[in-house]
């Protein structure tokens, strides 16, 4: 993923040169400049970012992917707003990480993840869009012979004010590439915004609806065979032997080929013969060791990792919590644990990858252009300059595609068959079975009250997998996984909403062989069940009102507490509920923004959960798109309470047992609570919506269930406990 | 090989019998706005209408379905019109990552002709696609949308 890439630009250069109508040269100004690089159609850049043609429309590239959270729309607004210009003439496009890397990184970061799609590009995507306007006034004013002062632009019309002349961006766009680019441009405040902050309608909808809508799994290319795969069961076990003869004369098989040294694949002229031989192709594997992990060796291990004696990472600390527990007046202790969870994107695992000696290039849904340009490379074995990938729509990311397992498996079988395109496609059972799964964990949480039932010492102890240990080790620090503490941390964009007077949060890294990934959530999800449950807990424990007992603990944490404070007030916390309806509240921050979530339930016989209403409030800081924003915060709930409720990825014989929806299911519309989204961004900084929320939805219903039954549920999913949707 | 009528136009396809027509649709036909998801009819991203009844194209064979009339999604504007369904899902911007929604519109669009207001419990009882975005909101808004347009 950071792997260093060089590149010969200057064959770059010339091939761009000759697929437009001009010069490009200065490729590693990002803002433009005297040279003027050119589209593939011949039309000027004003910079990276913005291009508009000669009939104005404005093509806006877009460098981070989108997988239905809206940030192609959203960031594509950002641009617009400050360019100026006629947003029904806004079309979008990706650059490829190839170009990318050729131009310098001229569009900066693909990774599309961490709810940062927006917040960590938003700056300078808008001084893209700021200083192509600022070029094309220039451009306009030069031609008038008046000072630009004198000019103004509103959609895309310049008017020379003084005279009434107008003309627009697309007449000057030519003349405007040509221009220096300001050295500096100031960015408008949000209070002006008129295309962002608006709930426009999302770029990518009708195509998604007629079915034109082109995804990794469906490009097509001349010649392609498809390919279907079975990797080792067994996380880290071998490919031993494949028996190709029994599988010879099925139809349409042209190849079967290992893949690495764990997975084999059958290449057929349809995936569906693919498919249906490699089911009948016998294979060994050599599965190791790891056949014997089980989910319940698994628990036994983190179980031990509460154990105080056991070494642990310390993530947030103040006072002497030990002690203050151990002199306490009163102590409460709780061990909750969260499973394996498998993202399950709509769209299984697939990529397409042509490979010859001279070119090696991609088509795929990726949550990062670049990751997966530098696992094309690496498989490959060919230099930059040779490599390339081209982004598709993605059918749900969730974090599964930030990982390029599935790129390096199609590069490596496309390169067993030279000049001919190869598909290569998961089955769903694949997909289940080789995921890169949420981390496993417990916690041991112990609070301890003074004789006034205040609140003197937290220790949050979690035992269990570190994403980073296995994904980007680079990351650890002195082998600590800063990220296990997502949503308890000190401070940071994921800080603990608590001030306690003693507090340990600390964790024992067990790393199981499964391996883990970036689950939408990620971290916040079970430190915020864990978090929230237990503050009702302590809250019980002294007679105390959930949201009162959280407030005494907030008056140092203004914008958690902002949050909170709004879900009570909109959802009625205090009055009564209506008749049978119980109400459950939770609060995290998380991707630098502050989220919090009240949940109304019902429950029959003490196992069938009616959830009637959700209110779930947001503060990212600024909103780009309220509508999406609502729809990230609405689809939170689907997939974090279908995780609550149907997850769990349990590990037999060293495989995970779950194989498809039937046994890994979702929440489905007639589950799906009423969610009313209540935004309240209050400026000053960027956070990120796709993910946050997530952590509040498990805890708030949870909460609520406790509040209906007294039973607290400390061990997931809730099918485990033959707890259902009503 | 197997008769095929889809969208209106008869289709000889190259497939053994047993092939799900999922799979003849796709790679066979070349129509790809029919998804795969599952493969065991779990999920609805491969719902077609056969004989106008929704079914899920991943549990049907070729052979169980010749003759019949089949509707894929790329079917389902008439004329080049496009179905009052598509239409409620473009005013409410219902799609997330979009891909699910063939399948959850042609189940929608199926609902709509046998029961043309179809209450939330009608809803209930009759969408089970699975959408992981969780775009059921929308969904529920664009069908009562499509049921008065």
């Amino acid at each position: 993923m950071n792997q260093h890439v060089t590149l010969n630009r200057r064959a770059f250069v010339i091939g761009t040169a000759a697929a437009g109508a001009g010069l490009a040269l200065g490729l590693d100004l990002p803002f433009g400049g005297p040279s003027v690089v050119r589209a593939a159609d011949g039309t000027p850049e004003l910079n990276a970012w913005v291009v508009i043609r000669p009939d104005d429309t404005v093509v806006i590239r877009i460098a981070r992917s989108e997988m239905g959270q809206g940030t192609l729309t959203g960031l594509a607004q950002l641009v617009a707003e400050e360019l100026e210009c006629d947003w029904s003439k806004v079309t979008t496009e990706y650059p490829t990480p190839g170009q990318s890397v050729a131009r310098k990184r001229a569009w900066g970061d693909f990774s599309t993840g961490g709810s940062r799609g927006i917040r960590t590009s938003q700056d300078y995507v808008r001084k893209g869009g700021a200083t192509a306007r600022v070029m094309l006034i220039q451009a306009a004013a030069n031609e008038w012979k008046v000072p630009a002062t004198e000019c103004k632009v509103s959609n895309g019309v310049i008017t020379h004010t003084p005279s009434g002349k107008t003309t627009t961006y697309g007449k000057v766009a030519e003349a405007a590439a040509r221009l220096e680019p300001p050295a500096d441009v100031k960015l408008k405040d949000p209070k002006d915004w008129t295309i962002a902050g608006k709930g426009l309608k999302r770029l990518d909808t009708v195509d998604k609806t007629t079915g034109k809508m082109i995804y990794g799994i469906d490009i097509k290319l001349p010649g392609m065979l498809n390919a279907a795969i079975k990797d080792c069961p067994v996380f880290g076990g071998k490919l031993k032997s494949f028996d190709e003869a029994k599988i010879a004369g099925m139809k349409g098989v042209k190849k079967v080929v290992p893949v690495g040294d764990s997975a084999v694949a059958v290449v057929a002229d349809t995936w569906w013969h693919a498919k249906t031989a490699l089911d009948a192709l016998p294979i060994v594997w050599d599965e190791g060791d790891n056949a014997k992990v089980s989910s319940e060796t698994i628990a036994k291990w983190l179980a031990e990792g509460l154990d105080n004696a056991q070494p642990a990472y310390v993530g947030n600390q103040n006072g002497d919590a030990k002690a203050a527990i151990a002199s306490a007046a009163k102590k409460v202790e709780a061990v909750y644990s969260y499973p394996y969870q498998n993202h399950a994107t709509m769209e299984p695992m697939n990529a397409t990858a042509l490979y010859t000696p001279d070119k090696c290039e991609v088509w795929c849904g990726t949550q990062n252009g670049e990751a997966a340009f530098a696992a094309a490379l690496e498989a490959s074995g060919l230099p930059a300059e040779k490599v390339d990938v081209h982004k598709l729509m993605l059918g749900g990311g969730f974090g599964r595609r930030g990982m390029t397992d599935y790129v390096r498996q199609a590069v490596a079988i496309a390169k067993q068959m030279p000049g001919t395109p190869i598909k290569l496609l998961w089955s769903r059972e694949e997909d289940m079975q080789h995921g890169k799964y949420h981390p496993i964990t417990q916690c041991k949480l112990t609070g301890a009250f003074d004789a006034d039932n205040n609140l003197v010492a937290l220790h949050y102890r979690l035992s269990g997998q570190s994403i980073l240990f296995s994904l980007r080790p680079e990351a650890l620090q002195n082998g600590m996984d800063p990220a296990a503490f997502q949503g308890v941390a000190q401070s940071g964009e994921a800080a603990i909403g608590y001030s306690v007077p003693n507090l340990l949060v600390e964790h024992s890294m067990r790393n199981p062989h499964v391996p883990p990934g970036f689950w939408r959530g990620v971290n916040v999800n079970h430190n915020a069940i864990y978090m929230e449950c237990f503050m009702d807990e302590l809250a019980q424990a002294v007679g105390q009102d959930p949201l009162e007992f959280r407030r005494k603990l907030m008056g140092k944490h203004p914008k958690h507490l902002a949050v909170l404070n709004a879900v009570a007030e909109k959802i009625g916390w205090g009055t009564p509920a209506p008749q049978g309806v119980y109400r459950g509240i939770a609060q995290v921050m998380g991707y630098g923004s502050y989220v919090a979530g009240a949940a109304e339930i019902s429950v029959t016989d003490g196992s069938k959960i009616k959830v009637h209403r959700i209110v779930a409030s947001t503060d990212p800081g600024y909103v780009v798109n309220p509508a999406q924003v609502e729809r990230q915060i609405a689809g939170s709930f689907v997939y974090g309470l279908s995780a609550l409720f149907y997850g769990g990825c349990t590990v037999k014989d060293g495989r995970i047992e779950q194989t498809n929806f039937d046994t890994y299911n979702s929440m489905r519309i007639n589950e799906m609570p009423k969610v009313e989204a209540v935004m309240v961004p209050s400026g000053g900084f960027w956070g990120g919506v796709g993910e946050p929320t997530i952590g509040v939805a498990a805890p708030a219903v949870l909460n609520a269930y406790f509040a209906a039954t007294g039973k607290r549920i400390r061990s997931f999913p809730l099918r485990n406990q033959n707890i259902s949707f009503a | 090989m197997a008769n095929l009528k889809i969208n209106g136009k008869t289709i000889n396809v190259e497939v053994e019998d047993d092939t799900p027509l999922l799979w003849a649709i796709r790679e066979n036909v070349g129509l790809t706005g029919t998804k795969y998801g599952c493969g065991i009819a779990q999920c609805g991203a491969c719902t077609v209408h056969i004989d106008g009844v929704a079914m899920r194209s991943c549990g049907v064979t070729v052979s169980e379905v010749a003759g019949k009339d089949i509707t894929t999604i790329e079917g389902l504007a008439a004329g080049g019109v496009m179905h009052k369904v598509q239409l409620a899902w473009i005013a409410s911007d219902v799609p997330q990552c979009g891909y699910c929604q063939s399948g959850m519109i042609m189940a929608v669009a199926a609902l709509l002709k046998d029961n043309p207001k179809p209450t939330d419990d009608d809803i209930n009882d009759a969408i089970t696609n699975i959408c992981r975005c969780g775009t059921f909101q929308q969904v529920r808004e664009a069908i009562h949308a499509a049921a008065n347009a």
